[in-house]
């Protein structure tokens, strides 16, 4: 008598129905969480389309007739630029100092500062940058004071990443160069930042990816403007496609909201193509060891 | 059976196991180039290594073997320091190099790591660098050189390592791209590039394949006219096969500290060692 060759009970049936049901229901949940992105993703191509054509892309925003997202793009690269050259720096040498001597108090109080701060609502950011930089400077909106706000939502993000990434290099490649009599800071700096930088990289792609679309903290910096974009990044507001959206999608002109999808799909399709370009380029956040 | 019976007719000349830290002690010939006396070793508040006393003699190999856990590993990192990246890990007593205390206050451990070089159990190259670079990875941190006499090192080292043949047509490859045996022949040369004085070699062949041991084995025999060379091995063939003095690490029970059993010329520890224990490794009855 062998108990794996038992001839079908009513129990053993049961516990298949069982299986085949709770699979069944995982499926449909898997399903119905894909349900509305697909629906997104499918409207704003339908919409966003639509509105694509040479005026689209060359011409300046107006809210009374079909314009242009032209300042939008600019002014999405600008302030999205200036807040790579301000958090990235900052968030990669957080993340190296967390991971390499953040094993005592200062270190865990980074760490804890870090990971609140990633759970501040950006429009709160926003606020705190009006207060410092806009006030300051008489009021001034500038792209430098939204590069400001979105580099501090991006910098706790590149810093965790940066620091688990690090954490990743095997600490054999470590000794190898420290026993060459390679300086700490060196094998640092020369071996092991450049056995972690594919995932590095991957991270910050992933983290301007998330502010790329940020609006809430640029209307208290940047403000959001019509007009062509300030040429001082320093003083005069500017905008971007994601205020340009808040902007002309409350329009009351149909041509005018249309041009707003027209920029979420252009929106659209820069985030996701970083976060895809992150996962090809650097095989799914792989670091190669 | 019969070496039971050689070992118990030999008792009465021996220094039994009780007798702790007795330790048979035997100064190798000539000026020593690394002198380690009454040694011991912490992690944390943990005893790891006690009252060990050896002298490294120039242009030798010698090879440490002992039980797993006896703090061969530890003992070797003491060498050059190594030990001191584990947190909670650190040293008493005296090592000198050359007649230089290494943990002497103004000592750079930097500058030890210099002089005494060491190649680990895994293959470690380094996983961003081509195998040219691999080579050169230890200088390129120093001072700036001429390509040409990189090219130079490169070339020796790696004919050296007994590696050459195998790669001079794709110096450019990935250092991680070679076999398991290669890639530790590339680490031994990247720490010859060096030119440190010593060689320490933590269990540098447990990882390979026959042949590649074989290779690394005939590499340290060509090492020895210009370095001095220390290994740990659980290979007993090994050690009697390369080396010319031997010491045994031992640990009397768990939890106490690891000593030097027995060191003395490793044809004497083979055939004739003054303690029981040492032929009870070495002829493997335990360990
Ligand atoms: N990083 C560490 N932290 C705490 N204890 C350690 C550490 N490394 C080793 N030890 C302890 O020190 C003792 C000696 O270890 P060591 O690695 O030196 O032994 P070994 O002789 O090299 O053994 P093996 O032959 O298995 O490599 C062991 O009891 C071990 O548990
Ligand atoms: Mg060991």
């Amino acid at each position: 008598m062998n108990g794996l060759t038992r001839p079908v009970s009513g129990h053993l049936r049961r516990r298949k129905l069982m299986d085949r049901t709770m699979t069944a229901v995982a499926y449909l949940c898997a399903a119905l969480a894909i349900i509305p992105l697909t629906w997104i993703v499918v409207y704003v191509l339908i919409q966003g389309l639509g509105a694509w054509n040479v005026r689209f892309f060359t011409q300046l925003p107006t809210t009374f007739e079909a314009g242009g997202v032209r300042s939008g793009i600019f002014g999405t690269l600008e302030v999205v630029g200036l807040s790579i050259l301000i958090g990235v720096p900052m968030g990669v040498m957080a993340g190296i100092f967390l991971a390499e001597y953040g094993s005592n108090v200062l270190g865990a109080i980074i760490r804890f500062t870090a990971d609140t701060m990633s759970g501040v609502p950006s429009i709160v950011v926003g606020l705190f940058v009006y207060g410092l930089i806009v006030l300051n400077t008489g009021g001034a909106y500038s792209a430098v004071a939204g590069a400001f706000a979105l580099a501090i939502l991006m910098i706790p993000v590149i810093t965790r990443t940066t620091e688990e990434i690090i954490r990743l290099v095997p600490a054999s490649i470590r000794e190898a160069s420290l026993a060459l009599g390679v300086p700490r800071w060196k094998t640092i700096l020369r071996v092991v930042v450049p056995t972690a930088l594919s995932g590095i990289v991957t991270g910050i792609f992933l983290a301007v990816a998330r502010v790329a679309g940020e609006t809430a903290p640029l209307i208290m910096t940047i403000f959001g403007t019509t007009a062509p974009i300030s040429k001082n990044i320093f003083d005069g507001p500017t905008t971007t496609l994601s205020l340009l959206i808040y902007q002309l999608g409350g329009a009351s002109f149909p041509e005018v909201v249309k041009v707003a999808w027209g920029g979420a799909l252009l929106l659209i399709l820069v985030i996701f193509g970083l976060s895809i370009l992150a996962r090809v380029l650097f095989g799914g956040g792989g670091t190669k060891f | 059976m019969d070496s039971e019976k050689t070992s118990n007719s030999r008792t009465g000349e021996r220094h039994e196991g009780s007798s702790g830290p007795v330790v048979s002690r035997k100064h190798p010939q000539g000026e020593p180039v690394m002198e380690v006396e009454d040694l011991n070793m912490y992690y944390g508040s943990f005893k790891a290594l006690s009252d060990v006393s050896i002298e490294i003699a120039r242009n030798r190999v010698t090879a440490l073997i002992g039980p797993s856990g006896c703090g061969k590993s530890t003992f070797i990192r003491s060498l050059n320091r190594m030990h001191e990246i584990v947190p909670g890990a650190r040293v008493e007593g005296m090592v000198t190099l050359d007649g230089e205390d290494i943990y002497a206050r103004d000592v750079d451990p930097v500058r030890v790591r210099r002089r005494v070089g060491m190649v680990f159990q895994k293959p470690n190259p380094f996983p961003t660098m081509s195998i040219y670079d691999n080579v050169i990875a230890g200088l390129k941190l120093g001072r700036r050189r001429k390509k040409s006499e990189l090219d130079g090192i490169v070339e020796h080292t790696l004919k050296q390592a007994a590696l050459w043949d195998e790669v001079r047509n794709k110096l450019k490859d990935s250092g991680t791209s070679l076999s398991g045996g290669q890639q530790q022949r590339l680490c031994i040369a990247r720490t010859l590039a060096m030119e440190p004085e010593v060689i320490l070699m933590d269990e540098p062949a447990s990882a390979l394949d026959p042949v590649s041991t074989q290779k690394i084995e005939d590499t340290m025999d060509q090492l020895k006219e210009n370095y001095t060379v220390v290994i740990v091995t659980h290979n007993m063939q090994q050690a009697a096969r390369i080396s010319d003095y031997t010491g045994f690490f031992f640990i009397e029970e768990m939890g106490a500290p690891g000593r030097l059993w027995e060191f003395d010329e490793t044809e004497k520890m083979f055939s004739n060692p003054d303690r029981k224990e040492t032929e009870d490794y070495v002829t493997g009855r335990f360990g």
